[in-house]
C-alpha cells in the first residue's frame, strides 16, 4: 500500500520552522475569536488590556433583547426555507449534470456554481434589479430567494460528488427487478445520498443564518440576525455583541464538527469541503 | 519468539566465503508497527553482482524488508552494513533514503508526471548536480538500454505500464547505484509480457552488473531469474539457496510446498525403516517421527523406472489435470493417501494405476509451525 | 439507462431556477447599465453609453478600482503564504493529528464573517485590545492610528478571513499527490527540500491557483470590511456601487460598475481554469 500512506513521515523529522508556522497560522485564526469571547465577560466591555471585572451582564442583556432575538427567529425562517429551495433544485441539478445531456450544460454547470465563487455584492445587486423590475417588495421572501439561489450551488456539489461515489449498478438492478425511475429514486437513489443531502443541508442552513453580502441588498423591513448586529454596529460598539457574536461561533462550531464527522462516515478523511472548490475550479472533472 | 536456527543455517547455505565484505549486510533486523510484529530477526548476506530473489506471500514482510533497505521503514532492531572497497563496512541504517547508494524500482512506479521520460530518468543526476553534458550522455545510455529512446520527450501517462516500467528501471540504474531494489515491479503486467519482461531483467542485470534485490509472490518467477532466493514465511527466513538447491531440497514442509508442487509424506523412522501410511522403504535416519517431500516428476507409473528398490502402490486417479507439456494426476491409494503424478501428456484417461517412486527422492523436510 | 422523462424531471426545474434568478438578473444588470437616472431619481430607460464614458474619464473610478486590486492582490499573497505550509505541514507530518489540525482549519471559515470582521475592530481600535496591550506592556505610549481605518486593517481582516479558502484547494491537492513520488524522490538522491520543490510543489500548482483566484477575486469584491474597518483610505470598489445603489442613488451606473467587476472575476476564473488545466498532471 505505498500509494496515498500518508501521515507516515517518511519525508523525515518534521522541520521546526514549519511547526512554529503552523502554530502561528492557528494562532491568528483563533486569537480574534478568543479576545472575542474574553471580552464578553468582561465587566469594562470592549477593547482595553487587561479585561478586568469578570461578568455575565452582557449576556444578561441579550437575552432581554427583543429586537435580536426577532431577528434570530426571522433567520431561522429563512434558513431553514432557503434550505428547502437550494435542496429542492440542487438535488435534481446534481443528477442532471451527473446524467443527462442537454444543450447548454456546461452554461449551466457554470451558473449554479458562480454565485459561491462571485462576491456576493454581485449576486445581490443582481437579485435586486429582478424584484426592482417585476415590481416585488423587498422582504424576507426576497432573502430567502437570493440565499436559495446561491446556496443551490452547495447542494449542488455536495450531492454531484456522492452520486460519483454511486454505484451506478444499483441503480440498474433495481430496475432490473421491476421498480419505476420513480421508486428507485427514493428506494435505492436517495437512501444512497443520505449523507451528502444531510451534509448539505447542514451546510446550507449555516451559511444562510451567516449570510449577510447578498441579504444586505435585499432586505425589508424585516432584519436577519446578521444585519441586525451590522445595524448596531453601525452605531457602536457594545459588549453585548460580543455575547451574541461567542453565542454565534459556539453554535457553528458544533454544527460544523458535527458536519465534519457526518463526512468522515461517509468517505473517509480529507477532501471535506474541497469539492466546492473543486467543484467551482475544475468543473469538468 | 526464540530466533529459530533457520536463518543461520541460511546464510551459509550456497554463499561463497569472499575475503571482502559483502556488498549488503542484514543483521537481525526486526520490524513491529504497533503490536503487529512483521519481521523477526532477519539476517542475509548479499553479494556484489548477484541477483537475489525475496520471495514470500503477501504479509510475509518480504515489502516491509525491501523498504528497510531503501530507507523508507526503519528497522525497530537490528542492522544494516554496506560493504566499501575503502572503508571496510558502512552503516546503513542511519542514513536517510536520499544519501544511499541503492535505488529502488517501484511495484507502481512512481514515475513524475509532470515531467517527461527524459526528465524522470535525468532526476537523480540532476539532484546531484551532475554536468549537463554528462546528464545527456549518461540519459541516452540508460534509455537505449531499455529501449525507451523513442519515448524520451513523452510524459508517463501517455505510455503503456510496460514502458513505464522501463522507464522506472531507467531511472534507477541511470544513477550506477551499488545495489538494486525491485519491489514487485512485474506484477501489474499481464501473463505474456511479464514472462518476456523477466528475461530482459535477467540479461540486464548481467550486463549492469549491479545486484539486484527482487521482492515477489510468484515462485515461478523467483526461480527463472534468481542466482538465489530467500523464502520468507512470516517475518522470517525459511530457507536462503539458489533456485536448484531450493527445488530439490527444500529445508521445510512450507518450502517444499510453496515452491513447485510436492507430496508430504508424514511418518515414522523406526530401525533403519521409514514407514509413511502403508508405504515403507529403508532409511539411514534416526528414530523419530519424520516428514517427507516428494516431488511429482518422481512419481512414476510402475515399472518405468530404472533403479531399483522402488517404493510400489496402487491407486484410483481422482482428477487428471492437463498442463500443456505434463499432466497432473490425483491418485487416492490405500489408506486414504492421496498422492500426486506428474507424467507426461497423452497417457490418455486413467481409472486404475500403479505407482512407483525411488526412496532416495524422498527428502527429509522439517515441519514448519504456524507463527503468531 | 435514464428515460428521456427522467432526464426532463430532472434538468427543467433546476435551469428554470437558474434562467430566471441567475440568468435574467445578470442580463437585467447589463441592460441597467445602459440606462440612466433622472433628476428626479426615476430610472429612464433610454439607452446610452454615459455610464460607461463616465467610468472610463472619472478618475476616481480607476483608482478605487487598482486600490481594491492592490488590496485584493496582497490578501491573495498573504493568504497563501499562510495557508501553503499549513496544507504542507497538515498533509505530510500531521500523522495522527491530521484530522483534528483539518476541523481546526475549517472551523473558522463557517464562523459568521460579521463575527470575526467586528473581533479585528475590537483589537485594532485606538482604545481597543492591542493598542492597550501594547501600551500596558510600555511597548508604545500612544495609541497606533493605522491599526484601524485603513487599508491594512482591511488586509489583515480578509486574510484573517481567506486564509483557509486557500488552505482547502491545496491541502486537497496535496493529499492526492501519491506517497510513492516523495519515495520515489528521496531514493534518488533528493532531500525532502529538494523534494517539496522538483515534484510536491509543481503537482500542487492547480491548487495554489485555486486558492488564490478565490482570495482575490472574493476580495476584490468585498464591501463588508471597508466598511467595517476601511475608514476613507480604505474604500474599495464595491463601496462605491453600495453607495450608488443608497444614498447616492444612481442604480445605472452602479449597475455598470457591477457588470465590470463580473467581466473581470469571470474573466479570471477562466484564466485560472485555464491554467490549472495545463498544470495538472493526474
Amino acid at each position: 500500500m505505498e500509494l496515498l500512506v500518508s501521515g507516515d513521515s517518511s519525508n523525515g523529522s518534521r522541520p521546526g520552522w514549519l511547526l512554529v508556522h503552523a502554530g502561528a497560522v492557528f494562532s491568528f485564526l483563533y486569537l480574534p475569536i478568543a479576545v472575542l469571547i474574553v471580552y464578553s465577560f468582561n465587566g469594562e466591555g470592549v477593547g482595553g488590556f487587561p479585561p478586568h471585572r469578570l461578568t455575565l451582564d452582557w449576556y444578561r442583556i441579550l437575552f432581554a433583547d427583543a429586537p435580536l432575538w426577532d431577528s434570530v427567529f426571522n433567520s431561522l425562517q429563512v434558513a431553514f426555507a432557503a434550505m428547502m429551495i437550494a435542496l429542492a433544485f440542487g438535488i435534481p441539478a446534481a443528477l442532471a449534470l451527473d446524467r443527462a445531456q442537454f444543450p447548454g450544460k456546461a452554461l449551466f454547470r457554470r451558473l449554479v456554481l458562480l454565485p459561491l465563487i462571485l462576491p456576493g455584492i454581485i449576486t445581490g445587486l443582481s437579485l435586486l434589479m429582478l424584484f426592482n423590475v417585476i415590481g416585488a417588495k423587498l422582504s424576507l421572501m426576497t432573502i430567502i430567494l437570493g440565499h436559495g439561489t446561491a446556496l443551490i450551488s452547495v447542494a449542488t456539489t455536495e450531492v454531484f460528488a456522492g452520486l460519483q461515489k454511486l454505484d451506478r449498478a444499483q441503480e440498474e438492478a433495481s430496475l432490473d427487478l421491476g421498480a419505476n425511475y420513480w421508486q428507485t429514486f427514493w428506494r435505492v437513489t436517495v437512501p444512497n445520498l443520505k449523507l451528502p443531502i444531510i451534509g448539505a443541508a447542514l451546510l446550507i442552513f449555516t451559511l444562510s443564518m451567516d449570510e449577510i453580502a447578498v441579504s444586505f441588498f435585499l432586505i425589508g423591513r424585516d432584519n436577519t440576525l446578521p444585519l441586525e448586529i451590522w445595524g448596531r454596529l453601525r452605531r457602536g460598539i457594545t459588549p453585548e455583541i460580543n455575547a451574541v457574536s461567542t453565542i454565534i461561533f459556539i453554535f457553528s462550531l458544533v454544527t460544523i464538527v458535527f458536519w465534519y464527522r457526518l463526512r468522515v462516515r461517509a468517505e473517509g478523511t480529507a477532501d471535506v469541503g474541497a469539492e466546492l472548490i473543486e467543484g467551482t475550479a475544475r468543473p469538468e472533472r | 519468539m526464540p530466533p529459530t536456527t533457520t536463518s543461520a543455517t541460511a546464510i551459509t547455505a550456497g554463499m561463497s566465503s569472499a575475503a571482502k565484505p559483502n556488498l549488503l549486510s542484514i543483521r537481525n533486523v526486526a520490524k513491529t508497527f504497533g503490536r503487529n510484529i512483521v519481521l523477526r530477526n532477519v539476517s542475509l548476506e548479499i553479494a556484489e553482482g548477484e541477483f537475489l530473489t525475496i520471495l514470500g506471500e503477501s504479509g510475509s514482510g518480504k515489502t516491509t524488508l525491501l523498504r528497510i533497505i531503501a530507507g523508507f521503514e526503519s528497522a525497530t532492531s537490528g542492522e544494516l552494513w554496506m560493504g566499501d572497497e575503502r572503508l571496510g563496512s558502512v552503516r546503513l541504517d542511519h542514513q536517510p533514503p536520499y544519501r544511499r547508494r541503492v535505488n529502488t524500482v517501484f511495484q507502481h512506479y512512481a514515475l513524475f508526471p509532470h515531467l517527461t521520460v527524459e526528465q524522470n530518468v535525468a532526476y537523480g543526476l540532476r539532484v546531484a548536480k551532475r554536468p549537463e553534458e554528462e546528464i545527456r550522455q549518461r540519459v541516452a545510455e540508460a534509455l537505449d538500454k531499455v529501449k525507451m529512446s523513442a519515448h524520451a520527450k513523452s510524459k508517463p501517462s501517455k505510455i503503456s505500464g510496460g514502458q513505464q516500467q522501463r522507464v522506472a528501471l531507467a531511472r534507477a540504474l541511470v544513477n550506477r547505484p551499488r545495489l538494486l531494489l525491485l519491489d514487485e515491479p512485474l506484477s501489474a503486467l499481464d501473463a505474456n509480457l511479464r514472462r518476456q519482461m523477466q528475461v530482459e531483467l535477467k540479461s540486464l542485470q548481467r550486463e549492469v552488473g549491479i545486484a539486484f534485490v527482487f521482492v515477489t509472490h510468484d515462485q515461478e518467477e523467483a526461480m527463472v531469474m534468481s542466482d538465489r532466493i530467500a523464502l520468507l514465511r512470516s517475518g522470517e527466513l525459511e530457507q536462503v539457496a539458489t533456485p536448484r538447491e531450493i527445488y530439490r531440497r527444500p529445508a521445510t514442509a512450507y518450502v517444499a510446498q510453496f515452491i513447485g508442487h510436492t507430496n508430504l509424506l508424514k511418518g515414522e523412522v523406526r530401525s533403519g525403516v521409514a514407514r509413511a501410511g502403508s508405504l515403507s522403504w529403508s532409511a539411514t535416519l534416526p528414530d523419530g517421527p519424520v516428514l517427507f517431500s516428494l516431488r511429482p516428476e518422481h512419481v512414476r507409473p510402475a515399472g518405468t523406472g530404472t533403479t531399483s528398490g522402488a517404493v510400489r502402490v496402487r491407486g484410483k486417479v481422482l482428477q487428471q489435470a492437463f498442463h500443456g507439456a505434463t499432466e497432473l494426476l490425483r491418485v487416492e491409494c490405500a489408506d486414504g493417501l492421496v498422492l500426486v503424478m506428474r507424467t507426461a501428456s497423452g497417457v490418455g484417461s486413467q481409472n486404475e494405476v500403479e505407482l512407483e517412486f525411488s526412496p532416495a527422492d524422498a527428502v527429509v523436510v522439517r515441519e514448519s509451525p504456524e507463527r503468531s | 439507462m435514464f428515460s428521456r422523462a427522467y432526464k426532463t424531471v430532472v434538468t427543467v426545474p433546476p435551469l428554470m431556477w437558474v434562467a430566471v434568478f441567475l440568468l435574467v438578473p445578470y442580463l437585467l444588470m447589463f441592460c441597467y447599465s445602459f440606462w440612466s437616472v433622472s433628476p428626479a431619481q426615476t430610472i429612464v430607460h433610454s439607452w446610452n453609453l454615459d455610464n460607461y464614458k463616465e467610468l472610463l474619464q472619472k478618475t476616481v473610478y480607476w483608482q478605487t478600482l487598482l486600490r481594491s486590486m492592490w488590496i485584493a492582490a496582497r490578501v491573495m499573497l498573504f493568504s497563501l503564504l499562510l495557508g501553503y505550509p499549513l496544507a504542507y505541514f497538515l498533509s505530510f507530518y500531521a500523522g495522527k493529528r491530521k484530522d483534528l489540525f483539518y476541523q481546526m482549519v475549517i472551523i473558522p471559515l463557517w464562523v459568521s464573517y460579521l463575527v470575526r470582521a467586528y473581533a479585528w475592530k475590537t483589537i485594532l481600535g485606538s482604545d481597543g485590545v492591542l493598542n492597550t496591550l501594547l501600551q500596558y506592556v510600555h511597548v508604545t505610549s500612544h495609541p497606533l492610528d493605522f491599526l484601524l481605518y485603513s487599508p491594512f486593517a482591511v488586509v489583515l481582516t480578509l486574510t484573517h478571513i481567506y486564509t483557509p479558502f486557500t488552505f482547502l484547494p491545496i491541502y486537497a491537492v496535496l493529499e492526492h499527490i501519491p506517497r510513492n513520488l516523495v519515495e520515489a524522490s528521496h531514493d534518488l538522491g533528493a532531500t525532502p527540500a529538494q523534494t517539496f520543490w522538483k515534484v510536491i510543489f509543481p503537482l500542487s500548482i492547480p491548487g495554489v491557483l485555486a486558492g488564490a483566484t478565490f482570495a482575490f477575486v472574493l476580495s476584490l469584491g468585498d464591501f463588508l470590511a471597508p466598511l467595517l474597518l476601511g475608514g476613507p483610505s480604505g474604500i474599495m470598489i464595491s463601496n462605491i456601487v453600495v453607495s450608488l445603489f443608497g444614498a447616492a442613488y444612481n442604480w445605472p451606473l452602479g449597475a455598470a460598475i457591477s457588470l465590470g467587476m463580473l467581466v473581470i472575476v469571470v474573466s479570471l476564473l477562466f484564466f485560472s481554469e485555464r491554467l490549472e488545466k495545463k498544470w495538472s498532471f493526474s
